[in-house]
């Protein structure tokens, strides 16, 4: 089961993400353990996890947020194909660093994206889920982690 | 590797093939090596696009992302090196795992970049292995 202290890992990959992606530091929130659903937002970039953990990782932005990331990324496309791509992004990417921490045996999937309030998260049975809030400029976010 | 000379005693550009899921991803690589001397040949979004426009495209340099669809960067990394002994591959992936970065390695990979990475690091990276 997901441990409080291997949240660590994701909060660094979050703060790592924003510093050098969006060349503009995050404040990241303490992360609080998750009861019911959470409050989503536009786009959801998922990343499903197997092997020594199971369950998924997701990362929830709103569409103004991620404009805004685009921009400082110097893209000039903000269409619903280019939201869906970076939210997906973002969740692979900092699912991916984890593995610096959890090992070649935290296999993570290709992202898939979730648009709406109320998306359908495939949540594994008997995993904990903690939120990682993210607050960047003036916009929120999350990033939840739901493993074994 | 170095750049050759051709038959008008000028440098020959490199040619960059980009293979990565994410068009952000490609769009940005694209973008920073718009000026110089490297030429980009193709994008791929997954390893079976890269590996045919591999053939068609003749790369000397691949920037390679390792989680795809389709067929992923570890497999197309070996059938490229099959294709091209002597093309020159930089894995660009957010996998931190030392294990995954000699799996790589020894597929035929080059170097590594993790994700995030600014353009300055792309450009070391790049510059490292093709100058």
């Amino acid at each position: 089961m997901l441990r409080e202290e291997e949240l660590k890992t994701f909060v660094d990959g979050t703060t790592q993400y924003f510093e050098v992606a969006a060349q503009q530091p995050a404040t990241i929130g303490s992360p609080y353990l998750l009861e019911g659903e959470p409050a989503m937002h536009d786009y959801t970039g998922i990343i499903s996890v197997s092997g020594k953990r199971e369950g998924v990782v997701y990362f929830t932005a709103p569409r103004a947020m991620l404009t805004v990331l685009l921009m400082k990324m110097q893209e000039n496309d903000f269409s619903h194909e280019s939201m869906r791509d970076l939210v997906g992004e973002v969740a692979n990417t900092i699912s991916g660093n984890a593995r610096r921490d959890f090992g070649h045996d935290f296999v993570i999937s290709v992202p898939s994206v979730l648009t709406g309030d109320k998306p359908d998260i495939p949540h594994k049975p008997g995993a904990r889920s903690f939120v990682i809030p993210i607050n960047w400029r003036s916009h929120s976010a999350k990033l939840v982690v739901s493993l074994t | 590797m170095s750049t050759d000379s051709n038959a008008d005693g000028g440098r020959r550009q490199v040619r960059l093939l980009i293979v990565d899921d994410s068009n952000i991803v490609r769009r940005r690589i694209e973008r920073s090596q718009r000026l110089g001397e490297i030429e980009v040949v193709g994008t791929a979004s997954n390893g079976i696009e890269a590996l045919e426009l591999a053939r068609r495209t003749d790369p000397d340099l691949v920037t390679m992302d390792l989680t795809m669809p389709q067929m992923d960067g570890i497999e197309c990394i070996s059938r490229l090196i099959e294709l091209k002994p002597s093309m020159r591959i930089l894995v660009i992936s957010a996998l931190a795992d030392k294990a995954t970065a000699v799996q790589a390695m020894e597929q035929g990979a080059n170097g590594f970049l993790h994700k995030p990475f600014t353009d300055r690091q792309l450009n070391d990276a790049i510059a490292e292995l093709i100058f």
